[in-house]
């Protein structure tokens, strides 16, 4: 193939003179060091690449070396368990090859090619074989089994041959096909596909179900469907990434992929012990047996950076084709926008809001928009769900990454700096978060959770309310002067604030919570609520019904009563029942002796 | 042979070109020969085929088209490192200032480092002891950690600074250093810090660097770089646990504002340049702990926040990157409170991991939690305090003011003392022990009973004992 000369190094951008045969997006290879980079605009008499390693070193006159195709990945088993940097390049790999350090050029192919699999191949001479139909089979992890499928690329073939079944690497030939044109292709058990291009599927469904995350405010407050899209807006020490964490770790998706792009790298190695050392409560193997961890630290090249969230999510899409439900964290999808205006500066494009380039908003929908339900090509139901860190300058929400995201989202799960000042966590704000989603999920959490969750879920978020409302008037007057009823509403508030939406994530009890305990415990509140309203209407004083020690008990059921014993509820109602009794009637003589 | 190319293109503040100068390669180190004998330093920021722009170290004054012969020497920005390097003064670029002689170098390193690989990295877990109770207590510093000061022009934060290379420790008396950056900072100043290490001993295990405010600005760009070149060579060379202290953080990114304008790049918030963010990872982001090596590179980066506004980009982008941080306070210094740690905007990312049990105390964990939420609710009270008065105040809401005084003026207004751990962690009981048990929301049972109880029932007898002396007036 024919090479080309570089002519000007400027940071991540290098460009090419002359009239080239390079074509948009293509990925090409960047002087002796053969550093990766893409072509980003072709001119008459120049081609301008961005180069995805540090270009130090560089001189005029090297060679650029043009590959033929776009920036891919390589699917195929061995994604799981690994951790990759931005373009796909697995990290152990490189520690064994260049050290601690990451030098640059390092290369390293992106699946284990020394691995056998253990084999299934399901289709015979003869067949014929559609796009996304699977020809063979192997256990990838003891939790996912891998299916290989007809790349989406090729037409309807012809099976002409098939291997045994046994074990085989990721390079040795499965089946040979023939196409409709009559040629011949020879697949394995790995395929690349380009990260910018969305993997077809058959069609876009509806979601019909929940992301379960197993905490509280996200699935009962602003649920997540499967397949949706949400967004974490946060300054930073709000806890957005401890957030993802949990997600990553407890939500009941099949595949996890979680993109650290731009973040910290003390995080990372976090995310990948602490995911090695715990095990999935619904399968009982390794974490990491479900997930993929793609890792470009905010120190590493800026334009990996911005091809690690297509990266993720295209590795998202091909476990979705498999049927499976995947969910991609992506944190924080704010340097991803900062990595485009970094390029976009390099480049002199004339800038928008706050510096950002005009197509932002377009590359935010294009991402988000890949988030989805789907029925796959190979006729299963699949899904990917999206949730993205967002890290606004300046905590201000109004900055244009912030809004835009919102835009494309139906969930929005706003973090709150002075919840987060208060050790309340996940400090996620009842007041200005939401989710379009409550609507498509009522049928699914009547059928499957209880008759009684949306209501108490709307009861709660109403109480949350009255409580905003009234702390205004507190915060100038204080809570003394209040009607008893209105403090009564003060205090059950107090107790779904902290008994409820507050979850401690290092609690071993408190960090995953099933949803029927989720409902247990909205019963149990809202019954309190009930009975002391009821008292109140009787003139029993609130202070009376606070000092039962009813309300601090109901605080402390999160910790003492255990996700798999619900029975300590009917005994927790009993204990309401006959307090509140005692309370009611002392009361009562109380009132009856002055009255006499 | 070396090629010299004779005079200049073009001059552009500290930028330079040169014309018709074949196999330049891109950020290489460039040096300047002018006619009358002395030498600058430059770097290669961008070539196009036979033409290439060089930021020139120590400024363009006196650089004239015809009176420079200019040396590519083919790499990268390097510098000399040795194991004599504690004890020594260096300049903004890594030269020795303080007259005892050139360093014979055992190794030399790129300043611009490499990134760790993520996979290479241990966790931080454990802490270094600052004797500093808001420090040690609600901010823990852990080893590896990067953990910055945002502070105003006009607090203490240098004092602080001093006061933190002075006392810090680790707890397995393993061997540890210092390496101690100003960036723009002022002679006074300068003066200061060198005068307190030299005068406290501590100078033997602190390598200073020295960009002072009227040093260019293009040298305070390498200065912290060549400081955590210096540091990695300690930890990951020599096994040191190395305590980074870049100040300040505010001079560096206006220096990097002033040469990004000056090559005419494209500004983003407050003409800060669009790779801020990267540029500022690249030097928080060496900090760490690698497998392999029994050292760690911890950063306390000190920064100015513009008018006081944690929102202004350069602590907003730090923020983003460090693992917490420790916000100074301008209400508490104008009080005389000191250090002035804003206790609630503050935070260590990294300390849940590396303290309690086994790290520092058992109770810790709580204790810190404890004392977040108590102080939060201060902070309410304060504010119906000041719109009816304290006298009106609910006596639970008395008891939490009360709560709020002792707590900054003793526990965070320590002074310039040394605290123990063990000291630290038992004067947060005897603060908690001022309010009733039930008010102690964060607690479980056993920290109540092994350490709350017996400072509440010290608190109560003194109290009691205060009360049964008579009033001074009344005695006659």
């Amino acid at each position: 193939m024919q090479t080309y000369q570089l002519h000007s190094i400027n940071g991540p951008v290098v460009t090419v003179k002359g009239r080239t045969g390079l074509s948009m997006m293509e990925m090409v290879h960047v002087g002796k060091e053969r550093l990766v980079g893409e072509v980003i605009r072709l001119d008459a008499d120049a081609a301008t690449i961005q180069v995805y390693e540090e270009t130090g070193g560089l001189r005029p006159g090297e060679p650029v070396e043009p590959t033929g195709a776009p920036l891919s990945v390589t699917l195929g088993p061995g994604i799981l368990r690994n951790i990759y940097d931005g373009i796909q390049r697995p990290l152990p790999a490189i520690e064994a090859a260049s050290g601690s350090f990451i030098g640059r050029g390092a290369q390293a192919p992106a699946l284990d090619t020394e691995h056998k699999w253990d084999v299934t191949v399901t289709v015979k001479p003869g067949d014929t074989l559609e796009p996304g139909q699977v020809y063979a089979t192997c256990p990838e992890t003891p939790a996912i089994t891998h299916r290989c499928m007809l790349s989406p690329l090729y037409s309807r073939c012809t099976v002409t041959w098939a291997a045994e079944n046994g074990a085989y690497t990721v390079e040795e030939p499965i089946a040979k096909v023939k196409d409709e044109s009559g040629k011949e292709i020879t697949l394995t058990l790995c395929q690349k596909w380009p990260i910018r291009t969305p993997r077809p599927a058959a069609a876009r469904m509806t979601s019909p179900k929940p992301l379960i995350t197993g905490q509280r405010v996200i699935d009962t407050m602003f649920p997540l469907a499967k397949g949706g899209a949400a967004a974490i807006p946060g300054g930073f020490g709000t806890g957005k990434t401890m957030t993802q964490h949990q997600l990553a770790k407890w939500c009941d998706a099949d595949i996890i992929i979680y993109v650290g792009c731009g973040e910290r790298g003390n995080e990372m190695t976090q995310a990948l012990q602490e995911f090695s050392e715990l095990t999935d409560p619904r399968t009982g193997n390794s974490l990491m047996d479900r997930t993929v961890l793609i890792a470009n630290t905010s120190n590493m090249p800026v334009a990996a950076r911005e091809a690690s969230i297509y990266t993720g999510i295209t590795l998202a899409e091909y476990y979705r084709d498999m049927g499976y439900h995947a969910a991609m964290m992506a944190d924080s999808t704010s340097r991803w926008a900062e990595a485009l205006r970094e390029i976009s500066g390099r480049l002199e494009e004339m800038p928008a809001d706050e510096g950002y380039p005009a197509y932002l908003p377009s590359r935010l929908a294009e991402f988000y928009e890949r988030a989805g339900y789907f029925k796959t090509l190979g006729g299963e139901e699949g899904s990917v769900s999206v949730i993205g860190a967002v890290s606004p300058q300046g905590n201000d929400f109004s900055e244009p990454v912030t809004q835009n995201t919102k835009r494309f989202t139906r969930c929005f799960w706003a973090l709150d700096k002075s919840l987060a000042y208060a050790r309340h966590y996940p400090a996620i704000n009842w007041n200005d978060s939401y989710s379009e989603y409550l609507g498509d999920l009522s049928e699914w959490y009547y059928d499957n959770v209880g008759t009684d969750f949306m209501q108490c879920r709307s009861r709660l978020a109403d109480l949350l309310l009255q409580e905003t409302n009234l702390m205004q008037i507190v915060k100038l007057i204080g809570s003394d002067v209040l009607p008893d009823d209105q403090k009564l509403t003060i205090e059950i508030a107090r107790v779904i604030r902290v008994g409820f939406l507050q979850q401690n994530a290092f609690h071993a009890t408190d960090t995953f919570v099933p949803l029927e305990k989720q409902l247990k415990m909205m019963e149990v509140i809202l019954y309190l609520y009930d009975k002391c309203s009821a008292l109140v209407a009787k003139q029993v004083p609130v202070s009376t019904l606070m000092a039962t020690g009813l309300f601090d008990t109901l605080v402390k059921m999160k910790y003492d009563i255990p996700n798999d014993d619900f029975s300590r509820f009917d005994a927790l109602r009993a204990e309401i029942d006959t307090k509140l009794a005692a309370a009611g009637a002392g009361a009562g003589n109380k009132e009856g002796g002055s009255a006499q | 042979m070396i090629l010299e190319h004779i005079g200049l293109s073009q001059i552009n503040g500290s930028l330079v070109v040169l014309d018709d100068v074949p196999g330049v390669s891109y950020d290489e180190v460039v040096e300047l020969r002018l006619d009358n004998g002395t030498t600058r330093t430059g770097r290669v920021v961008m070539v196009e085929e036979n033409r290439c722009v060089v930021q020139v170290f120590e400024g363009s004054t006196g650089l004239s088209l015809v009176n420079t012969r200019t040396v590519f020497t083919g790499h990268p920005m390097m510098m000399d490192l040795s194991p004599e390097l504690p004890g020594r003064i260096l300049d903004g670029l890594g030269r020795p200032i303080d007259g005892q002689g050139d360093i014979y170098p055992v190794a030399r390193r790129d300043v611009n480092g490499a990134p760790i690989n993520p996979v290479s990295r241990v966790y931080p877990r454990n802490y270094i002891h600052t004797g500093i109770s808001s420090i040690d207590c609600l901010t823990t510093l852990i080893r590896g950690q990067k953990l910055p000061i945002f502070s105003g022009s006009g607090m203490r934060h240098n004092e602080l600074a001093v006061q933190i290379v002075q006392q810090a420790s680790v707890s397995d008396g393993s061997d540890f250093a210092i390496v101690f950056a100003a960036m723009g900072v002022k002679n006074d100043v300068a003066e200061y810090f060198r005068d307190s290490f030299v005068s406290t001993g501590a100078m033997d295990r602190v390598v200073m660097l020295l960009n002072l405010a009227n040093d260019p600005i293009i040298e305070r760009i390498i200065t912290p770089r060549a400081a955590l070149t210096v540091a990695e060579y300690l930890a990951f060379d020599l096994g040191k646990n190395v305590l980074v202290i870049l100040t300040d953080m505010t001079s560096y990114c206006e220096a990097l504002r002033e040469f990004s304008s000056s090559k005419g790049e494209i500004p983003a918030r407050k003409g800060f340049p669009g790779y801020l963010y990267s540029d500022l990872a690249s030097l928080y982001e060496r900090a760490g702990i690698i497998k392999g090596s029994t050292g760690s590179v911890t950063q306390i980066p000190i920064l100015t926040m513009p008018g006081d506004d944690i929102t202004h980009p350069i602590p907003d982008l730090t923020g983003y990157i460090t693992e917490g941080q420790i916000v100074l306070d301008r209400g508490m210094d104008a009080t005389g409170i000191y250090p002035p740690v804003a206790v609630l905007p503050s935070l260590s990312r990294l300390m849940k991991d590396g303290i309690g049990a086994g790290y520092t105390r058992d109770d810790h964990v709580t204790l810190a939690n404890q004392l977040f939420a108590c102080y939060a609710k201060v902070q309410d009270a304060k504010a119906l305090a000041s719109v009816i008065g304290e006298e009106e105040l609910s006596e639970s809401d008395k008891l939490l003011m009360q709560f709020g005084r002792e707590f900054e003026h003793r526990f965070i207004g320590q002074g310039n003392t040394n605290r123990s751990m063990e000291e630290t962690l038992d004067l947060g009981w005897e603060l908690l022990a001022g309010l009733p048990r039930a008010a102690l929301d964060r607690c479980d049972d056993q920290p109540l009973d092994t350490y709350y109880e017996p400072a509440r029932k010290r608190r109560l007898r003194r109290q009691a004992m205060l009360d049964a002396q008579p009033a001074p007036g009344a005695a006659r």
